[in-house]
């Protein structure tokens, strides 16, 4: 029997759903909805059990509306409620994107703070499960980009649970990211009984060494700690970075990092160009130019439409092998 | 479904409330010709769309609103924030850019929104706020404290999606959302009808939402179409549709001034037959509720009014450079 303080294991949707759970508990205005989120849980169980425990006027099926439901909520949120929509897959989140970035992103300001919108759009993201080019996106720097939105891209069971629960205690707009290839990994969470939160705006050191920065988002975290164990062996210590949300960015770990190691490589799913590696890297160039020991690097996803076929999609995803690569480039005279 | 309309509850309203929408009306219309001589002497920056000759929508819905429900509308929005219980000199401060406006200058006319009486925004993306007013009807109905929530749009809407997404919504959560359509005929300078298949009160029909055609340019008809619809949303009747028949005198923007897309004839025709504001004038003269004098001294008053807003707006300063970046996020 494992004692309640001690970890117990749960899967990152686990995680989410107890997160919302524990929020929807504690605060009355915490509503849901989505499409299949009610009935039937959820297509990644992050919603399963809710409807039952806080009945059909809080947890609601939507039809098949992204703006409309994305839209629904804003208003919502701007009188009273704190929704939390799912968009199943974040390459949807397109459909709703007038509503979440010309109404919810923007509300607070053009009211002159009158009106704020506290609310998460719970979504998916990443490729991977051979779900091809409209369900496997991962278009988080599409939302960074919008003042007005934050965005958070949870590594771990541990940090989804956190971060879901600052999201919906948040008073802005949330665009909140799960990696669909990790959702039913598991990793430890604290037991209930201890209630946690993770602030936004806070990275988190996956890692330590002295030699080289991998900064990483979401499943690229895992990548990247396996791509330090392999040149660990080959004596070059990384530090790997999570920053858990890109906006706002923790600017200041980041940045300490690569002063330690004067190497910076960033690794995020988004498709390279234009994407939140580009940002980052902009960021450490501006900041540590003369300090830097090699060009800042970035690694996205390939530039293409994920592809189909697994031999083609495995190609385009950034991976353990690629960064073990460049991270060798990185230390070549 | 269609909506009958038969009763007339405006039958009840005593001279007072008849005289205060006129008063309503005239102020709406008093303030956006100073708003157009803002323009002209071009004192005030941007763009912005006069709603001249489609009062009556605004005021005779609003009538039915208190403050506990929310008004969402649209990039010819100033008779609608006017009617929901905003203040002129907030309202011409905004529309100035000025430090006092609504908005604290951030919105100008095209997001102008007063909380406190009840307005989330006006919107530039046409068809944008419908969804908001939708979501406040199920805030409305997830909090059960009676509010109502009425979505002001043009017929451009009536192509947007996200209408029909938000009609299908407030259908099947049988929300207490009211969905106001000011069908002026013109979307920009295209005419309506070539550009809108079918019949429009269709679309409310279509998910069985009741739904009517109502004179526009009437403001006793709007509300006494309205008046059963807001009742019925606020016991839990769940929504309705209204397409409200009307017209703007003016171009569709301030650069629009020849306006070759429709004639001058047709303008006549309803500036001159269906003014609602010369309508309700004589409806209360020929009942004996006012006298010409009266009606002149009102007129005045308006016009003083509105005199003073304007200057006083024009007097304030504008935001501090510190308001630039304030707001991006709330705390
Ligand atoms: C989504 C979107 N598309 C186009 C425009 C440009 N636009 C501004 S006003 C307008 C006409 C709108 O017509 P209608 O809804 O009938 O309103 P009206 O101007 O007649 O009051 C258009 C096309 C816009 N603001 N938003
Ligand atoms: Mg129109």
């Amino acid at each position: 029997m494992s004692s309640p303080t001690e970890a117990r294991q749960l899967t990152f949707s686990q995680a989410v759903n107890e997160a919302i759970r524990e929020e929807m508990d504690r605060d009355h205005r915490v509503v849901l909805f989505g499409e299949d989120v009610a009935a039937a849980g959820g297509v990644w169980k992050v919603t399963e059990g809710l409807l039952d425990r806080f009945g059909a006027e809080r947890v609601l099926d939507t039809p098949i509306s992204e703006a409309g439901i994305a839209g629904l909520g804003v208003g919502a949120a701007m009188t009273g409620l704190r929704p939390i929509v799912e968009i199943m897959f974040g390459d949807f989140l397109p459909l709703a994107s007038d509503q979440i970035v010309n109404q919810a992103a923007k509300t607070y300001y053009m009211s002159g703070g009158m009106t704020s919108v506290p609310m998460v759009f719970l979504t998916s993201m990443g490729a991977g499960r051979r779900l091809a080019a409209q369900h496997s996106q991962s278009l988080q720097a599409w939302f960074a980009h919008i003042p007005g939105l934050k965005v958070a891209l949870p590594s771990s069971p541990h940090d989804a649970k956190g971060l879901m629960k600052t999201a919906i205690r948040d008073e802005n707009p949330v665009i909140f990211l799960q990696d669909k290839v990790d959702i039913y990994q598991k990793g430890p969470v604290p037991d209930p009984s201890h209630e946690y939160t993770i602030p936004f705006g806070r990275a988190d050191v996956k890692r330590e060494g002295e030699d080289l920065t991998l900064i990483a988002t979401s499943s690229m975290v895992r990548q990247a700690l396996d791509a330090a164990s392999e040149l660990a062996a080959e004596g070059i210590e990384s530090e790997v970075i999570d920053p858990r949300t890109l906006a706002p960015l923790d600017e200041e770990t980041l940045l300490d990092s690569v002063r330690k190691t004067a190497r910076c490589l960033v690794i995020d799913e988004g498709y390279q160009r234009y994407g939140a590696g580009a940002e980052i890297a902009a960021l450490v160039g501006e900041n540590l130019f003369y300090d830097l020991e090699a060009p800042v690097r970035r690694l996205g996803a390939m530039d293409v439409p994920v592809p189909f076929s697994p031999t083609l999609e495995d190609l385009t995803i950034p991976g353990k092998e690629q960064i073990v690569e460049i991270a060798r480039q990185m230390f070549e005279d | 479904m269609a909506l009958t309309t038969e009763s007339t509850p405006s039958q009840g309203l005593d001279a007072a409330a008849r005289l205060k929408m006129l008063r309503q009306m005239l102020t709406i219309r008093a303030f956006e010709y100073r708003v157009g001589e803002f323009y002209e002497r071009a004192e005030m920056p941007g763009i912005t769309h006069l709603s001249i000759g489609q009062e009556a929508v605004a005021v005779g819905v609003c009538a039915h609103l208190n403050r506990n429900d929310y008004i969402t509308s649209t990039h010819r929005g100033h008779g609608h924030c006017y009617a929901k219980g905003a203040g002129l000199v907030p309202m011409f401060g905004e529309l100035l850019g000025k430090a006092n406006g609504y908005c604290r200058g951030k919105g100008g006319s095209m997001h102008i929104a007063d909380r406190e009486t009840g307005h989330l925004g006006a919107n530039a993306i046409i068809g944008g706020g419908i969804p908001l007013a939708t979501g406040a009807a199920l805030s409305a109905k997830v909090l059960r404290n009676r509010g109502v929530g009425v979505s002001f749009f043009g017929d451009g809407a009536l192509n947007e999606g996200i209408l029909l997404e938000s009609m299908n919504l407030a259908a099947i959560w049988n929300l207490p959302a009211i969905f106001a359509c000011e069908n002026n005929h013109y979307g920009e300078y295209t005419p309506t009808d070539q550009v809108t298949a079918g019949r429009l009160t269709l679309r409310g029909e279509a998910f069985g939402i009741p739904s009517a055609e109502v004179d526009g340019m009437d403001v006793l008809a709007v509300y006494d179409a309205t008046h059963a619809a807001v009742q019925r949303a606020r016991e839990g009747g769940g929504p309705s549709f209204f397409v409200f028949d009307t017209y703007r005198y003016l171009g569709h923007g301030m650069s629009d001034r020849t306006r070759p897309y429709r004639s001058r004839e047709e303008e006549d025709e309803w500036r001159t037959r269906r003014d609602p504001i010369e309508r309700l004038r004589n409806q209360l003269l020929e009942a004996g509720h006012t006298s010409e004098s009266e009606l002149d001294a009102m007129g005045e008053e308006v016009r003083a009014e509105v005199e003073e807003a304007a200057r006083l707006a024009q007097e304030a300063p504008f935001p501090d450079p510190e308001e630039v970046d304030r707001h991006v996020f709330a705390d």
